[in-house]
């Protein structure tokens, strides 16, 4: 199979910004798992309803590394109302394009995001110790959402 | 640095091969059908070229039969022999390490009413005769086993598998195409009835194959036409490759054993570094008994295609099994039929080595590959 990233994407992947995580955040969440091939763990800092840092850890492809690292940096900033706003054609097009079997890792990318800041609404704006969940064991319902999600992807 | 280590998906063409093929498109271009002096010359040519692969193999010249490279022999074969044998049985087995080309010939059978059944590789990556045992019957018409995996480079015990099938009546076919020149075929020793092989992983040119058949086991064509090869496999002689593939195999057999001694030396080196520079590695499948230009390493806690982009990105062409490389989104089943945990799947690099590689090229190697893989681990969400 020929993947063609475009310049863009590798640099957001050899280069990626917004990586690491961030202490005592506001809002977290993971997404996929080892099994399926891809994670990424998303860590919010929140003030004033606007997201002042956002950063991201991936078990992931290049193009799950690149997806985040756009997202990220596009986010950061923007109101949680923007935020929630941002989708995975943008991202898509931000990087000048991605492969087709790769377009699931942007909707992973910005589900991922909506989770950490549905996790940060969820608390309100307490600032509550979180302990990243990291674990080796399969996530079954996440397996079944992100296959189903790629098997209709992979179709397109 | 530019490093290629991606030789089992394909190899550069050798120069002396580039050079004994050129005249073959452009001043002997002739049909080797036609009966005109130049249709004549190029037929001797044909003939000299099956008569130095019979030898490579120990077989007959007549048996061996030109196609479009190995997957159109397996194809031939497997569904060849499987439908001009349907009175004796309806049995089809596989090994469960068997290439795309093999399974889904058996999975067409399958749909034809065949019955597949596939016999299970252990946790080195190797088939043995016992779990032949277990699924063999008098029902088998034929048993496809791959003498050495593409993915993990296990090498298969030929003779004793052919020796179990032949026991219970069946034919035996091996995919060779991983095998050279890394094991030395003797077809009738080993008991091969069928055998498939490819030009181009053995620096050979690409677009030819070789189909070794037994004309004494019925086999039905996969391509009909003008009956060329005595109607086995209909088409125009694809004579530059055909060439091509036959002066490929005499060179590698002829060179073999510094070849050998050279790709196990710098395999070694390769493998030496990686364990001494990074840490949570593990080798997949049988180190023993696996060709000497392989290795298949699992990288803990980083993703596959991650690391191969990223060398890429270096000049170092390596390939993985992980289910983000792959178009149908799933790992590599050859990882999966050995056991390794699913967890893992997604993890892992094949290097594969050939004749051009040097020591400068895997020192660089695994330079770039501490790195590539302290970076990607150094935000994976997995400790």
């Amino acid at each position: 199979m020929a993947l063609n990233y475009t310049k863009k994407t590798l640099k957001h992947f050899l280069k990626p910004h917004n990586v690491g995580s961030i202490n005592k955040p506001d809002g977290y969440a993971q997404i996929g798992n080892m099994v399926c091939g891809d994670q990424l763990d998303f860590f919010l800092k929140v003030e004033k309803g606007k997201i002042k840092d956002v950063k991201f850890l991936s078990f992931g492809c290049a193009s799950n590394i690149a997806t985040a690292s756009i997202l990220t940096e596009k986010v950061k900033g923007l109101s949680i109302a923007a935020a929630k706003e941002y989708n995975w054609q943008k991202i898509v097009d931000e990087l000048g394009g991605l492969p087709n079997q790769k377009i699931h890792c942007s909707v992973m990318a910005v589900e991922g995001l909506k989770k950490a800041i549905a996790d940060y609404e969820k608390k309100g704006d307490k600032k509550k110790l979180l302990k990243p969940k990291t674990t080796t064991k399969p996530i079954k319902k996440d397996i079944k959402k992100v296959s189903k999600k790629r098997t209709k992807i992979a179709k397109k | 640095m530019k490093v290629y280590l991606d030789n089992a998906a394909t190899t550069r063409l050798d120069p002396r091969v580039f050079t004994k093929i050129k005249p073959y498109f452009s001043e002997k271009y002739a049909n080797a059908s036609s009966i005109h002096l130049p249709g004549q010359e190029a037929y001797l040519d044909l003939q000299k070229a099956k008569q130095s692969v019979a030898k490579t193999f120990r077989g007959e010249a007549n048996n061996v039969i030109f196609t479009s490279g190995a997957t159109e022999a397996n194809n031939f074969i497997i569904k060849g022999v499987a439908l001009a044998n349907r009175g004796k049985g309806n049995k089809i087995i596989i090994s469960a390490l068997e290439h795309p080309c093999v399974r889904e010939s058996a999975n067409e059978l399958a749909r034809d009413g065949f019955k597949v059944v596939v016999v299970e590789a252990d946790k080195e990556g190797i088939i043995t005769p016992e779990a032949l045992r277990k699924v063999i019957d008098r029902e088998t018409i034929l048993v496809s086993i791959m003498a050495v995996n593409n993915e993990i480079g296990t090498i298969q015990d030929l003779t004793a598998l052919s020796k179990i099938t032949h026991e219970y009546g069946a034919y035996f076919h091996t995919d060779a195409t991983q095998g050279i020149p890394y094991l030395d075929f003797d077809i009738k020793k080993m008991g091969l009835d069928f055998l498939s092989m490819s030009a181009h992983k053995i620096n050979g040119p690409k677009g030819v194959g070789v189909a070794y058949i037994n004309r004494q086991i019925k086999i039905r064509p996969l391509i009909i036409g003008g009956g060329q090869e005595d109607g086995y496999r209909a088409g125009t002689y694809n004579l530059p490759g055909i060439v091509g593939l036959a002066y490929a195999l005499e060179l590698a057999y002829k060179e073999r054993k510094t070849y050998l001694k050279k790709v196990k030396f710098l395999r070694d080196r390769l493998l030496k570094g990686i364990k001494k520079e990074i840490p949570e590695v593990k080798i997949n499948g049988s180190l023993d008994s696996r060709i000497e230009a392989n290795l298949n390493v699992m990288f803990g806690y980083v993703e596959g295609e991650a690391i191969l982009i990223d060398l890429s990105s270096k000049g170092i062409c390596v390939s993985t099994g992980s289910a983000c490389s792959a178009s149908n989104l799933k790992a590599s089943y050859v990882l999966s039929a050995i056991g390794l945990e699913k967890h893992f799947l997604n993890s892992n690099i094949r290097f594969s080595l050939g004749r051009f590689n040097t020591v400068a090229e895997i020192d660089y190697t695994i330079k770039c590959l501490k790195n590539t893989v302290s970076r990607l681990r150094k935000f994976s969400p997995i400790k």
